[in-house]
């Protein structure tokens, strides 16, 4: 139980952000409306995903300093997860823009590069899936992780601010966001995006125990 | 040489900063008129008649179930790799 703090920590932020996020005041803003509420769920999204995916880059510089199965177990698993919260980030992306910007898809710059650097990443599980010989692929993998993320911190945070986007915090306005100011929304977003990516975190971690489980059956058929 | 490096560092950084002030002047506040802009369609129906609490109760009571779910998962997930400790040893 001690060591399963965070899991209950994790359900309680989430359970907070549920309420906090659709109960509390908003600032009653033309266009957005009620959607701005979206902001605590979308945008936890594209932060957690970034923090998941760091930790998976981490893990496979680790790996290439010291090879071992279980880094590369764990850098693959975490980029699951991440890609996992960009998928969705961009799907609630799309319901929130058909409302709020008119259609689905509008070719914002902070779009076309959310859905290039997934593809980035779909190549990554791609190319592991390609490669037969264990070390090879742990190995290759991980040095392709390390061009994926330093692909997608450019194409995602610095490209979309050197022209315009409908994203707020763009078009060379260096700010994450222009509600960012506000207090109240403050008070529900920072916990949002800390419950979210605390629940990537434990999902990551149940698939990165599992596969554990599945090499060490599969070691001892042998 | 390594002083003027450390200034010339922190000179930047200063420097980025106070641009980023500038530009960040461009950002769209909230102001308190912004909380109480009548002129402004929201969901005030469902707030005033309270069906709102039916809504943010039926997604709370999906989401305890759900991570009930995935406690007992892990929970499993911990039975299975105490098992795979033991029968290693053994």
């Amino acid at each position: 139980m001690a060591k399963n703090w965070w899991k209950v920590l994790t359900i309680a932020l989430v359970l907070y952000t549920l309420w906090a996020g659709l109960m509390f005041q908003v600032p009653r803003l033309a266009i957005l409306n009620e959607t701005i509420r979206a902001m605590h769920f979308h945008v936890p999204m594209w932060f957690g995903m970034v923090i998941l995916l760091l930790i998976s880059v981490v893990y496979s510089i680790r790996y290439l300093a010291k090879p071992s199965d279980d880094l590369d177990t764990r850098a693959i698993e975490f980029a699951n997860t991440g890609v996992l919260f960009g998928i969705l980030g961009i799907i609630t992306g799309m319901a929130w823009a058909t409302f709020t910007w008119g259609e689905p898809w509008s070719n914002d710059p902070k779009q076309n590069a959310a859905a290039i650097g997934l593809l980035v990443y779909f190549a990554y599980f791609i190319l592991r899936n390609a490669l037969e010989d264990p070390q090879q692929k742990a190995r290759i993998s991980a040095i392709y992780n390390i061009f994926a993320f330093s692909v997608l911190i450019p194409i995602l945070f610095i490209l979309p601010r050197l022209t315009d986007s409908l994203h707020p915090g763009n078009g060379g306005n260096p700010g994450f966001n222009a509600y960012d100011l506000d207090s109240k929304l403050r008070l529900v977003f920072y916990p949002a995006v800390i419950a979210w990516t605390l629940l990537g975190v434990w999902m990551s971690t149940l698939r990165i125990r599992t596969k554990n489980l599945q090499t060490f059956l599969n070691d001892s058929e042998k | 040489m390594k002083a003027l490096h450390t200034l010339k560092y922190w000179t930047i950084l200063i420097l980025l900063s106070l641009s980023l002030q500038a530009i960040g002047q461009e950002k769209q506040t909230i102001t308190a008129t912004d909380y109480s802009n009548q002129q402004i369609e929201m969901a005030d129906a469902m707030r005033s008649n309270g069906k709102i609490y039916v809504v943010v109760s039926v997604i709370l009571i999906l989401f305890i179930g759900m991570s009930a779910y995935l406690v007992i998962l892990d929970k499993k997930v911990t039975a299975l790799e105490k098992k795979v400790k033991e029968s290693a040893q053994a």
